[in-house]
């Protein structure tokens, strides 16, 4: 194909599309990883669940409450996806994780894997593996924008807007806020955090809660998307890895650019030499492990 | 171990073909031996690899490949996949040990992940359908291993029965050498305290790196195993999924036990072959297994049983 | 000890007496019963268009022949392979070794119906294909007992082509799904549109169930083809035919082919986004009063109209047990030559043959997707343009490099 200054900027735009996702999970992750120390391997599992709260409120919660008209509309999914996926984060965080602190990291990110298992096994017995589609995409995003290069669908382009806000709001709380002063203390000494009064398991749990909710609230902006599948999360999770480790993992902006960023290169990858595409970022991932072995925005250890 | 524990083992081993499905057999011996393999890592040496199946995989799809196209005799292409499955080993080890904790495990994992788009897309390993109709060939050019008895009416491939158990007490017996020799002595002492070892004057990398080896190059045996017993190579031993089943069938029979993988891999593949009626409850059935060892029973089945006993197993 | 080394000797001889016997097998049915698998995608992709539906027509088929053939019992036995090759040709291999199989049907995915045909081979048991699609089926791939019932990427391409590059549609792009069947149907169509002065201006792989079709769809969007052909099945055809129309691919001149459809593609789709759409179809239920007579039957159980697979699989099932019954044994060798020498006819397929490589060759129809106005029903939806001549549809015998043709 030729590289037309067309067809590299369509691409570019729906690596950046794609790059959202990666930027709104990387930084979910990070944010755990940030106070708990845990590779939240339930982080594509949990995406996943927050599309189908968005589904099922929209296809069957009205049936099951006894009111056949009811559909939870998308923008109401946008806020009850991420609050009831943030629950079952917080229910996870306080039954099984907390137990896990005093033994070696590595049980942490055992115990989400099986986590992920039981979550997409579960899906995977109710619904179609190929997906359903989610057919409550509102009115008003419907259609496409002339971008003068390509007809972008003006859905995406919303998404594009949001997930950047939330990111970058998400980083304003944690760098500039004295909530994120706190958090971040935490991150480096716990017990100093203690002794001046804060409750610090408090604390560890709804940062969990709080960053399995981004993975449920992209998750929600996927469905009109792509179709809602039991394996969205699982085809997603191994790629954001390596967007982690790429970033350097805890680093808040590291995780968001580097998302941005890898959407991209992906997307450009596609003109040039299709084929790669899929793997472009894992070989990025090599080049810079051999570079800078904690990632382009992580510390030395 | 006893003595009288080997001879179970063997004889047990002789004899099953007789009384089991035989191709669950030689799966379960396949399994184990990767399971045994992924156990030097992580149970004597205390690191996490959540890459193992691009070993595993990896020299399935070679062997499958010099058997199959560049018609050597199965014994040459076991050999081949788990030369392959050192190197590979050594690569990716090479760049992994810089790192420690869940970080060796993520780049593992990512890598890993390289490997299985190789699979998916080089010209030789068939993509989406896998590398099909491997076929099992004479051994050293004399014995069929396609050759069958019949059992109680059932056709049995017993010399390639056979072949694969002695190779899989190879395997288990390199490692079993390797664990008690003085070489695995320092991989312990890397694994309960990696400063002490460096300040004692091992060159810990080298030592992690041998083993991490080592272990690839097993894994990557099982693996050719496999490809001559179901006489395919596919995508599913390359992805992460298998990489997660080996963590799970150590982690179920006893982290740092020798006799806990190939617990580990028998309650794990029974479990998967007599409920495969109830299609992907299953998925669910080992995340289950997975919280509940972690959670529960962190030594598994055999280290339990070693700590009633008072007994290393 | 000593226990274990009887129980060893013990199984030796038994194994020196089977194996004695194995030769001397009585005519009649092995095993006192004629076992029937269904193995196909009964989850994923493909799972709606075949699936269990695939089940269903072939009990259906079983208890219109009676339960029972030569006076032992019919067993109908199914499972999902997922659609991988590994998982269906180990579940092959444990049906033929441990559970007496005696043929296997459905096999939707090419991946894996080659691996199962190609066991199926080695232990001499029938394979009855009606979901694949891939030629290799029939040609480097084929064996001494397996059949391709339904249809193949020869018909599917050759009817399509000669439909659309005559009425203009001469620059074509593909977007294939990366696997033997996609290959299959690619190369296939490809051929004929070259031959027919049509020119193929390249192509993009896709792996089987993608979501997100946008960059494959820009790349053909900036090939500039009047064609995009899609060699895909299944969800991956419907998403791809919605997301064009997101990209607004439609509006600017290049028109989208899907060269494999299912009845339950284009309920998914819905008319409004399908109508006016032209592709090969093996079977629709609405031909005629048998064709309708049999549908009704079926969507009494399974809640909707069969597609060419599960309609077929009902149809290569009974001529299985008529051959059986016409040969007097359920031996492989005996039912194969029957099944190659009776003619098929029944509601399914018209003017129908085995030939020698295994393809069933039938008459295959070019359809066309209603408008809305013109459907009088939840499932009219298709109308029949053209009738293609069994002998005009498939790839002549003389062509086939299967082994089992003799030249």
């Amino acid at each position: 194909m030729e590289l037309s200054f067309q067809t590299v900027m369509s691409q570019v735009m729906l690596g950046l599309n794609n790059g959202v996702f990666y930027a709104i999970l990387s930084l979910g992750l990070a944010v755990i990883f940030g106070l708990l120390n845990i590779v939240n391997f339930a982080h594509g599992a949990l995406y996943m669940l927050g599309a189908y709260v968005a589904l099922l409120g929209f296809t069957s919660l009205g049936p099951l409450i006894g009111m056949p008209d009811f559909h939870l509309n998308y923008w109401a999914a946008l806020i009850v996806a991420p609050l009831v996926v943030g629950a079952v984060g917080i229910v996870i965080e306080k039954t099984m994780l907390s137990r896990l602190y005093k033994f070696d990291h590595l049980y942490g990110l055992l115990l989400t894997f099986g986590l992920a298992l039981i979550i997409q096994g579960v899906f995977t017995n109710f619904f179609n593996v190929s997906g359903d589609p989610y057919e409550a995409k509102p009115e008003i995003l419907n259609g496409a924008v002339n971008l003068g290069f390509m007809m972008f669908p003006k859905y995406r382009l919303w998404v594009i807007c949001i997930s950047l806000l939330v990111c970058f709001g998400t980083w304003y709380v944690i760098e500039r806020t004295k909530l994120g002063s706190f958090l971040r203390a935490g991150t480096e000494n716990p017990e100093l955090v203690k002794a001046f009064g804060v409750n610090v398991p408090l604390m560890i749990t709804l940062t969990y809660g709080y960053g399995v909710a981004l993975a449920a609230f992209a998750g929600v902006l996927a469905a009109p998307i792509y179709s809602v599948s039991p394996v969205m999360g699982s085809e997603m999770i191994i790629t954001v890895f390596a967007v982690v480790v790429i970033g350097g993992m805890g680093s808040i902006m590291g995780s968001i650019i580097t998302g941005l960023l890898l959407g991209m290169v992906e997307g450009f990858t596609k003109v040039v030499y299709a084929p790669a595409s899929s793997t472009v970022i894992f070989l990025i991932m090599v080049v810079v492990l051999l570079v800078k072995p904690a990632g382009l925005f992580g510390r030395e250890s | 171990m006893s003595k009288s524990l080997w001879i179970i083992l063997v004889v047990v081993g002789l004899v099953a073909p007789f009384i089991v499905y035989p191709v669950f057999m030689m799966k379960l011996l396949c399994f184990a031996l990767f399971a045994c393999a992924f156990n030097l890592l992580l149970g004597y040496t205390g690191l996490l690899s959540f890459g193992h199946a691009a070993f595993f995989g990896g020299a399935s799809y070679v062997t499958g490949y010099l058997v199959k196209t560049g018609g050597l005799t199965p014994e040459l292409g076991i050999l081949g996949g788990t030369l392959f499955a050192a190197l590979l080993g050594y690569l990716v080890g090479s760049l992994a040990i810089r790192r420690q904790g869940i970080y060796f495990a993520m780049i593992t994992l990512a890598l890993a992940q390289i490997v299985y788009f190789i699979a998916l897309k080089a010209p030789f390993t068939g993509g989406e359908d896998g590398l099909q109709g491997i076929p099992r060939g004479k051994l050293f050019g004399m014995i069929d291993l396609g050759q069958t008895y019949s059992i109680g009416g059932s056709p049995v491939a017993l010399n390639l029965y056979y072949f694969i158990f002695a190779l899989f007490c190879l395997g288990f017996w390199v490692i079993y050498r390797t664990i008690n020799s003085p070489f695995g002595q320092v991989l312990k002492a890397i694994r309960e305290n990696e400063p002490r070892a460096v300040s004692l004057g091992y060159k810990v990398e080298r030592f992690k790196l041998m083993a991490f080896v080592i272990s690839a190059a097993l894994a990557g045996m099982a693996g050719s195993m496999k490809s001559l017993v179901f006489q395919l190579a596919s995508l599913t031993d390359v992805s992460w999924h298998t990489s997660g089943e080996v963590v799970l069938m150590t982690l179920l029979g006893g982290v740092g036990t020798v006799l806990g993988p190939l617990v580990g891999a028998f309650t794990v593949i029974t479990l998967q072959s007599e409920l495969s009626s109830v299609g992907s409850w299953i998925t669910v059935i080992i995340g289950v297994t997975f919280v509940v060892c972690v959670l529960l029973f962190r030594r598994g089945f055999v280290g339990e049983l070693g700590r009633l006993l008072k007994k290393s197993l | 000890m000593k226990n274990l080394f009887s129980k060893v000797a013990l199984s030796v001889a038994v194994v020196a007496l089977t194996s004695g016997m194995a030769g001397a097998e009585a005519k009649g049915v092995s095993d006192n019963v004629v076992k029937i698998g269904v193995l196909t995608d009964m989850s994923g992709v493909y799972s709606t268009l075949g699936g269990k539906g695939t089940q269903v027509g072939v009990e259906m088929a079983v208890k219109d022949f009676g339960g029972k053939v030569l006076g032992k019992p019919i067993q109908v036995i199914g499972a999902d392979h997922q659609n991988k090759a590994d998982i269906a040709s180990a579940k092959a291999r444990e049906w033929f070794d441990n559970e007496k199989v005696d043929m296997i049907t459905g096999l939707l995915n090419s991946g894996c119906a080659l691996a199962v045909q190609k066991l199926g081979g080695e232990k001499k048991k029938i394979t009855m294909n009606t979901g694949a699609a891939s030629t290799a089926l029939t040609n480097e791939a084929c064996t001494p007992y397996s059949i391709h019932y339904v249809y193949d990427t020869y018909a599917l391409g050759k009817v399509t082509a000669e439909a659309v590059v005559p009425a203009g549609g001469k620059s074509w792009y593909f977007l294939t799904a990366d696997y033997a069947f996609g290959h299959s149907l690619e190369a296939n169509t490809s051929k004929f549109v070259t031959k027919l002065g049509g020119k193929i201006l390249g192509s993009v792989r896709h792996p089987l169930s993608t979501a997100d079709f946008s960059s494959y769809l820009l790349q053909a969007q900036s090939s500039g083809s009047q064609i995009i052909g899609l060699a895909n099945a299944g969800g991956d055809t419907t998403n791809a035919i919605k997301q064009a129309r997101e990209f607004g691919i439609d509006k600017k001149g290049q028109k989208l082919v899907g060269l494999l459809i299912f009845d339950t593609d284009i309920k998914s789709l819905g008319l409004n986004v399908a109508q006016g759409m032209q592709f090969t179809s093996g079977f629709y239920w609405d031909r005629d009063k048998a064709t309708r007579d049999f549908a009704k039957r079926y969507y009494a159980i399974h809640k909707a109209m069969p597609t060419m697979d599960q309609a077929g699989a009902y149809s290569a099932t009974m001529n299985y047990l008529k051959a059986i019954k016409a040969a007097g044994t359920d031996d492989p060798d005996a039912v194969m030559a029957k099944l190659k020498s009776m003619d098929v006819s029944d509601f399914f397929a018209v003017n129908g043959k085995i030939r020698a490589d295994g393809r069933m060759v039938h008459d295959m129809y070019l359809m066309e997707v209603k408008k809305p106005a013109e459907s009088k029903g939840e499932w009219d939806i298709l109308k029949i343009v053209k009738t293609v001549p069994a002998a005009d549809a498939f790839m002549p015998l003389s062509e086939s490099t299967c082994s089992q043709v003799k030249k």
